[in-house]
């Protein structure tokens, strides 16, 4: 990915400078290790603030609901699918954006990362293929496809699906994965088993929100969680309550999910709700064959009619 | 004070002493994590971590806690009518929390316990429990305590401060209850007199170097700061979750709610967070803070400026670092303090010079 | 330890509805305690938290006086939760009040000044029970000149009509009653807004002046101004502020306005102060 940032930022300076756009949404230098701060640029000037590596595995898609200027947004594969839906369902308009597609080889998981090293991260480095964690007691190399963030693992849309501008040549697509071994998983299970599979995954909730929030999707302006009258949700820690949340909301996801992992990034106590968004997934492509965020040219599938859908409800 | 000497091999001993006359809580190994739990009979406290990602303020302020009870049911004479729920005030002791993490209880402390109202949930927990810290002797990058008014061997909030000392731990007995806690457990070998807890907090002052500087919040003008440009900049990224006041130690803001199943029904209360945009929406719709710009600008203001200015005790953060390590979008404490300890201060300096 | 998220246990024992379209109510609760009156001791411009089982808990401004003993009065707008269930409640039920809450207006400070009172809308009633208190026989003496503009948007809406009417032929107080726009041919009193009515009808301000506003904000805003050019001070302004609340004791921590609690330290602030503070209400 060398070569990356350089590249966006002369991109960016360009738009801002024949003023195509009045602003870049992309990632500054987090104060982390493992860690990008989504940030908006407005003046070329400050383009030299931007970069790209392993660890903007933020949905950028997010920061342009409802947006009303001319926006330059640096999208990878997921992104980009989030941007067509955004467009679908009309949080923003095409011809709002100017998308700059970065072809993208996967985000480090940066818990992982923290579990693998003894002691604190101090400093992570990167290569094409590697990852250097510094600790206090001293360095450790990983080969980067070991350590990918559990959803690029299984990526094969790594390259936008739309894009005005293209930082890199594309990458080649993962061939040959299994996207859903961990899907199949619970599904092979008993009811009570799967009951308390989804108990203990969800038992760390601390119900933040941050999955919600991080996710690209969930922009209602009163979300369920919240709605007063009649208040649908309980606010404690009542595991039933935290249950109906996840649940709930990765149902909104249907058809509408990515897998672009934002919500189990975000997720303070690592809880990894995408299970339950996956299998959603799964369901739409083995029952509609449908992928959601591919083209600007086909509704979502739980959006539209078919007169051969093999469902008897709709006869 | 006195400071006494444990041996590493009569831990286990005294904890299952304390066992009998106290309720144990103390940090322990979950999967890779370390939180604070209630320790059944015979679990020893594992001293081993570094900080715990959620803070110990749900031993006195519990995520939710049922505060009445009631029947809806108007057969029955006292239908209708609130009951307080039964607590369990005996003696607790917590073990291992970080003098931070105390610190932080004494700020919040500041909030239920007025002259005017008492809160009898948070105090009640409080009063009950005796806590005892264990000193930071591996601080995190993220740790800037020193300059946030604590540090790694800060003593106050804390009955007891522990400290490693290799085959023994050192613990300074800082109050009656710390005292009666040494006397249940059977700890009683003085440390003699002795430097090395000073040393080794001089030499755990010395691993933290991270910092923000705060000197000049007091002297701003409020609505200044409130007015301020960089609020768009420093909000731009927040998704307005609930993580960094959750994760925080001396956020203390809650929520009051009713809850009925068929027709008995309590009233809890549950952390709330000024994140959300549902926690000052009006009954009309109005929202004072309907934007995330308003919601990020009141958690700093209150904790850096509002604060600093109310209480006269500093900032209302204790510099754990928790928020810093835990936001999804890295949104930084430290820097957005840094850029509004500077507010202004070019400004300043040219009516100095004029 | 007292608690003070314990509410006072209270029967409704009357129920009149104020406005034309009902949405207005003004309940009435006896304490079933009777020791229980004696420790809600309040004064005019203070609230309390209705509190009902199993709906939850609604802050709002006192309409009786505390020269009114036996009984407390609330006036209730028909809008959310609480207050949707507390309108379909019936005289004998059972329910919570918790209170008093907050800080009022100055009294001491006003002894022997004038108070000019402006109001609207269904905000007037911590305005009735400063009326009530200024009006007893014990404590008119104490006060110079009252004056008093309310409006509300119709004669159907006006709150308290029959007190309006007694007060109208009072010589030791002068009330301005007027509406947005009547239909009423036999409607006598004025009609207009609230700030250019008091603009024509309210004395000039000055030291020994001082002027109360409630109402919504759109007439708070345009009510400012007029005061100003009538010569009341900034901080001889009093305003009554209202914000989210749960706990009403200063502790949730969701009221704030800067540094300051609308729940503890108001809500009754003067202009002064608000204009030191965030406009986050």
């Amino acid at each position: 990915m060398s070569g990356y940032t350089d590249k966006i930022r002369e991109i960016s300076q360009r738009l801002l400078k024949d003023c195509s756009v009045e602003m870049i949404i992309g990632f500054r230098k987090g104060t982390q290790p493992m860690m990008n701060e989504p940030f908006v640029v407005r003046s070329a000037e400050d383009v030299d603030q931007l970069i790209w590596d392993s660890n903007c595995g933020i949905n950028l898609t997010n920061y342009l609901t409802n947006r009303t200027e001319k926006i330059g947004i640096i999208a990878k594969g997921c992104d980009s699918r989030n941007i067509v839906t955004h467009i679908l369902e009309n949080k923003i308009k095409r011809d709002q954006l100017v998308i700059i597609g970065v072809p993208c080889r996967g985000m480090i998981d940066r818990r992982r990362i923290a579990m693998l090293a003894e002691g604190e991260v101090l400093a992570v480095t990167e290569t094409d293929d590697a990852i250097v964690v510094k600790t206090g007691t001293g360095e450790n190399e990983y080969k980067k496809s070991d350590v990918l963030q559990q959803n690029c693992k299984v990526c094969v849309h790594r390259n936008p699906v739309i894009h005005d501008e293209l930082v890199a040549e594309p990458v080649e697509e993962q061939q040959d994965i299994d996207r859903y071994a961990d899907v199949r998983d619970i599904e092979a299970r008993k009811p009570e088993e799967k009951w308390a599979f989804f108990d203990e995954l969800l038992a760390p909730c601390i119900r933040c929100y941050a999955c919600k929030n991080a996710c690209p999707l969930c922009y209602c302006p009163t979300c369920f969680v919240d709605e007063a009258k009649p208040q649908w949700l309980g606010k404690s820690q009542d595991p039933m309550d935290i249950r109906t949340f996840h649940f709930l909301r990765a149902y909104h996801c249907a058809g509408r999910c990515t897998d672009c992992g934002a919500c189990e990034r975000a997720c303070p106590v690592g809880i990894n709700m995408r299970l339950l968004t996956k299998k959603l997934e799964k369901d739409c492509l083995d029952q509609y064959g449908w992928e959601a965020g591919m083209s600007l040219d086909s509704r979502p599938a739980l959006d539209i009619y078919r007169p051969d859908d093999p469902e008897a409800f709709i006869k | 004070m006195k400071v006494i000497k444990i041996d590493k091999k009569d831990w286990a001993k005294g904890i299952k002493a304390l066992h009998k006359a106290y309720g144990l809580i103390g940090p322990v190994k979950e999967k890779e994590y370390f939180t604070f739990q209630v320790l059944s009979g015979g679990t020893i406290p594992d001293l081993e971590f570094r900080n715990t990602r959620l803070s110990p303020k749900a031993v006195v302020f519990p995520q939710s806690e049922d505060m009445f009870e009631y029947s809806l049911d108007d057969s029955r004479e006292d239908h209708h009518l609130l009951k307080e729920v039964e607590k369990d005030y005996s003696p607790r002791v917590v073990f291992g929390i970080r003098p931070c993490d105390a610190k932080a209880l004494e700020l919040v402390k500041m909030n239920f316990d007025t002259d005017e109202y008492k809160d009898p949930y948070w105090l009640n927990l409080y009063e009950a429990t005796t806590f005892v810290g264990m000193a930071c002797d591996s601080p995190c990058s993220t740790c800037f305590c020193t300059t946030a008014g604590t540090g790694p061997y800060h003593e106050e909030g804390l009955d007891v401060l522990m400290a490693d000392n290799g085959d023994s731990y050192l613990a300074k007995l800082l109050t009656d209850k710390g005292e009666k806690l040494a006397t249940s457990a059977g700890w009683a070998d003085s440390a003699g007199k002795s430097d090395v807890l000073a040393a080794k907090k001089t030499a755990a002052e010395a691993k933290i170097v991270s910092t923000v500087s705060t000197e000049a919040l007091s002297g701003k003008d409020a609505l200044e700061l409130y007015n301020a440009d960089f609020w768009e900049d420093v909000s731009f990224a927040c998704i307005n979750c609930g993580t960094c006041t959750y994760v925080c130690p001396t956020c203390w803001c809650f929520d009051i709610q009713d809850e009925v199943h068929g027709k008995s029904g309590k009233r809890m209360r549950t952390w709330d967070s000024c994140m959300f945009p549902i926690f000052t929406v009006h009954t009309t719709g109005h929202n004072p803070r309907a934007t995330k710009l308003q919601r990020v600008r009141q958690r700093f203001m209150h904790k850096l400026k509002y604060f600093v200015d109310k209480y006269d005790k500093g900032i209302m953060c204790v510099g754990c670092g928790r928020c810093v390590r835990q936001c999804p979008v890295n949104i930084d404490i430290r820097r957005v303090c840094e850029t509004m300890n500077s507010f202004g201060s070019d400004n300043t300096c040219a009516v100095q010079s004029s | 330890m007292d608690n003070p998220y314990l509410p006072f246990q209270v029967r409704i024992d009357d129920i009149i509805v104020e406005s034309e379209d009902n949405n207005l109510k003004t309940f009435k609760f006896v304490f079933l305690n009777k020791e229980d009156e004696v420790k809600f001791n309040y004064s005019a411009g203070q609230f309390a938290e209705l509190s009902i089982p199993g709906k939850g808990e609604i802050p709002i401004g006192i309409a009786s006086s505390p020269v009114e003993k036996g009984f407390l009065k609330f006036t209730i707008n028909k809008a959310g939760v609480v207050t949707t269930h507390l309108h379909n409640m019936k005289v004998g039920d059972i329910m919570g009040i918790r209170g008093p809450m907050g800080n009022w207006f100055p009294w001491s400070t006003f002894e022997g000044k004038n108070i000019l009172i402006v109001g609207g809308g269904f905000a007037f009633t911590t305005l009735r029970s400063s009326i009530i208190y200024l009006l007893d026989p014990a404590n008119r003496s104490k006060f110079g000149n009252i004056d008093v503009v309310y409006g509300a948007r119709t004669p159907g809406m006006l709150l308290y009509k029959d007190e309006l009417v007694e007060w109208e032929k009072r010589d030791d107080i002068n009330v301005h009653i007027t509406v947005d726009n009547s239909d009423d041919p036999d409607w006598k009193y004025n009609v207009g807004f609230v700030p250019p009515i008091t603009e024509e009808k309210a004395p000039q301000g000055g030291s020994d002046s001082y002027a109360i506003v409630c109402g919504p904000p759109i007439m708070i805003k345009f009510t400012q101004p007029v005061l100003e050019k009538l010569g009341y001070d900034h901080d001889h302004i009093y305003l009554s502020l209202e914000n989210r609340m749960k706990c009403g004791i200063g502790m949730c921590g969701r009221c704030g306005i800067g540094k300051e609690l609308v729940c503890k330290d108001g809500p009754v602030f003067t202009l002064t102060e608000i204009n030191k503070t965030p406009r986050e209400y």
